[in-house]
């Protein structure tokens, strides 16, 4: 599904490198988690995947089912199945979440040659998925994200995934800031969304939402390596141990 | 001196070979006065402060700037929709064919002509007398040149609430029109009246509207202003307002090569509410200003002014905006922000917000920010599968969102939305 292949990132305006030799092969229906000390570089992989600007790529491959998407733009990218839930959901006053999931829904139907929802088809299909993430009428008519709790926020972003059905989905700490019961609500979404065609890529701290969404495998990222992979059990020792042992292992 | 030398020399070559329009009595007397006003000021220059920011010598010239007939067949007139009593104007003169019945229960219209022409009429306590007072302490000469010489424009008198808009099209006949409108609405107390405007109107445009509200009326006006690009306006609406009135006002611009907008409010009856609001896009060598000047003269009076311009490639956007707050009128509550949204580096928002207040207890606050598209919001959008044209519309219409949200009546505002969407597509290419 997803290759990643020595990705080495600079940042644009500044001479500094941010990753340096990432690999990753992600299969169709995996779950991987990447697990890391704050600065490590989990997040700028996650934007360089997605297609933000202020990265420059300077060695490197990156394939979604052998397609190169790295020359493509984040549009591209979403309509060819690739989606990340950020790490911080971008509010964006004015525009209403219902208005922006149905342009989204619809834009990415249009780039794949798909006919268009219809009003009424869409308005089914989001109250459906909605419900089950327990997100009301009245988030879905409020502009995206505005005044949403940090919990709400990270719910909006797995209703968009679940609207969006993409075939990778990157999870950037979607755990961080949600109570037990808003987590749970979180992992039973993306296990909704579990099947052979689809992939995660889970980006998180705790072994907490690993409990939840169990993972096939388990990447330790270090100043943009990744320097460990392993199975479930590498989340545990994180847990218990934090990442000294492991650094010192690799170093 | 020299400077006034010029300018009354200016005038006086403008005004050559002009003369006053044949009428009865009252529409004489008004139009001398108003001659004698426009002479004691002088036509505006680019070195008068008030036209600091937008050159009027097109707006003055005595030669027309051509402007070709725009015909945008392309898209269903605007207010297509709503259930209406349509008047038209070609180039300036009613046109009767093309016109509904000008009879609807509580409402008579006549035309300017027509009651010019008589030797008393009660449109002479407002034709000019609004205009006359919304000319200090700024002067406003094109508002006065329009009351010495328009001929035709409609005297609207309201003393029921209207079942139904009252639309105005101005339709562009010829390359070199030079067009004068007046027209004066009295809404008498408890009225209410809904006026929509919309038309390019002619080459060059200079219309005003004066509007007494009395206590307890209502008066809502919609204006587009569309896509022809090479039309120049200058247009003046004139409001007075009574106690518990209201008055909003909004406008919809999208391109013209000239456009200014002023609107002069007096609230001078306690517990009135003025909103004045507008949405500008402009491309290019489109020059659009707003300005604005409301006086509280009365207690616990409420008045916005929301105005927002999205502007690209070199295009202009003016907004002065002024809030009065005279000695005693106390619990004013004035708002008022102006918002430019920059595409590009050749744009540019020229504002000058001010507020002036001389009571005491009063709620006053302003604001105005220039600022380009948020590249955080563009990158989620995109991310989300949604093209950069298309999330950039996205992000134009959230701007102007809360200058639309003024509108009241919900079919305009959709209607308006919609043309405006309509425009943004177009605009794509
Ligand atoms: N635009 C930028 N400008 C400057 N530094 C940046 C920029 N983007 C990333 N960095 C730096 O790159 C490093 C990696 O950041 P990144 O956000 O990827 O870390 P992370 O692993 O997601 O951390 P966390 O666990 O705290 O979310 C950090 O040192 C960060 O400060
Ligand atoms: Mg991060």
């Amino acid at each position: 599904m997803l290759e990643i292949n020595n990705l080495h990132v600079k940042l644009e305006e500044e001479d500094k490198v941010i990753l340096k030799g990432v690999s990753l092969s992600i299969g169709a229906g995996e779950v991987h988690a990447i697990m890391g000390p704050n600065g490590s570089g989990k997040s700028t992989t996650s934007y360089v995947l997605s297609g933000r600007d202020g990265y420059e790529v300077t060695e490197g491959t990156v394939t979604l089912n052998g397609e190169d998407i790295l020359e493509m733009e984040p549009e591209e990218r979403a309509a060819a199945g690739l989606f990340l839930a950020f790490q911080y959901p971008v509010e964006i006053p004015g525009v209403g979440n219902m208005t922006f999931l149905r342009t989204a829904v619809n834009a990415q139907r249009k780039a794949r040659g798909e006919e268009e929802m219809s009003a009424a088809d869409f308005l089914k299909f989001i109250r459906a998925k909605a419900k089950t993430l327990k997100i009301d009428a009245d988030m879905l008519k409020r502009p995206v994200n505005v005044g949403f709790s940090g919990g709400e926020k990270k719910r909006n972003e797995i209703l968009q995934m679940a609207m969006l059905e993409p075939k990778m989905c990157i999870l950037d700490e979607t755990d961080s800031g949600l109570d037990v019961d808003a987590m749970k609500l979180v992992a039973e979404g993306v296990n909704a969304l579990r099947d052979e065609g689809r992939s995660f890529l889970v980006i998180t701290h705790y072994q907490r939402l690993l409990d939840h969404i169990k993972p096939d495998v388990v990447h330790i990222m270090a100043d943009g390596r990744i320097v460990k992979t392993g199975g479930p059990e590498l989340a545990l020792e994180v847990e218990h141990n934090g990442y000294a042992d492991i650094l010192a292992e690799v170093a | 001196m020299a400077l006034r030398q010029t300018k009354e020399d200016a005038t006086t070559a403008r005004l050559e070979g002009c003369s006053l329009p044949e009428g009865g009595s009252w529409a004489t007397a008004a139009r001398k006065s108003a001659l004698a006003r426009l002479q004691d000021m002088g036509l505006p220059t680019r070195r008068d402060e008030y036209w600091k920011f937008t050159r009027p010598d097109t707006l003055t010239s005595s030669e027309v700037p051509r402007a070709a007939v725009f015909d945008p067949k392309d898209e269903p007139p605007v207010f297509d929709a709503i259930d209406r009593l349509k008047i038209v104007f070609v180039d300036g003169v009613f046109d009767p064919e093309a016109s509904d019945d000008l009879a609807m229960a509580g409402v008579k219209i006549e035309r300017l002509e027509h009651a010019a022409e008589s030797d008393i009429h009660w449109a002479k306590e407002l034709y000019g007398k609004l205009e006359t007072n919304g000319q200090t302490p700024v002067q406003r000469p094109l508002a006065a040149m329009n009351t010495a010489f328009a001929t035709d424009g409609l005297i609207i008198h309201v003393t029921k609430k209207a079942a139904r808009p009252i639309s105005l099209i101005y339709n562009h006949g010829s390359d070199d029109s030079d067009v004068l409108l007046h027209h004066v609405i009295k809404v008498e107390p408890g009225a209410e009246l809904t006026v929509l405007e919309n038309g390019p109107a002619a080459a060059r445009f200079n219309k005003v509207m004066e509007v007494e509200v009395c206590d307890g009326a209502a008066f809502h006006h919609v204006r587009a202003q569309g896509r022809d690009h090479e039309r120049r306006a200058v247009t003046h609406l004139f409001g007075r307002l009574g106690a518990e009135s209201t008055f909003k006002s909004f406008t919809l611009t999208a391109n013209g090569v000239l456009t200014r907008n002023e609107v002069v409010l007096e609230m001078i009856g306690d517990d009135s509410v003025a909103h004045v609001a507008g949405a500008a896009l402009g491309d290019g060598d489109f020059h659009h200003d707003d300005t604005i000047f409301i006086t509280h003269d009365a207690v616990n009076c409420e008045s916005r002014q929301v105005f927002k311009k999205v502007l690209r490639n070199g295009a202009t956007g003016v907004f002065q905006g002024k809030i009065l707050v005279k000695a005693g009128a106390q619990k004013t509550d004035g708002y008022q922000i102006s918002q430019a949204l920059l595409l590009d580096g050749d744009s540019q928002f020229l504002a000058k917000p001010e507020l002036e207040i001389y009571a005491d207890d009063v709620a006053c606050s302003h604001g105005s920010t220039t600022g380009a598209i948020d590249e955080e919001a563009l990158f989620y959008l995109k991310s989300r599968g949604v093209p950069e044209t298309e999330a950039q519309d996205l992000l134009v219409k959230a701007f102007l969102a809360e200058a639309i949200d003024e509108i009241e009546n919900e079919e305009i505002s959709e209607d308006l939305t919609a043309r405006l969407e309509g425009w943004l597509v177009r605009r794509r290419g």
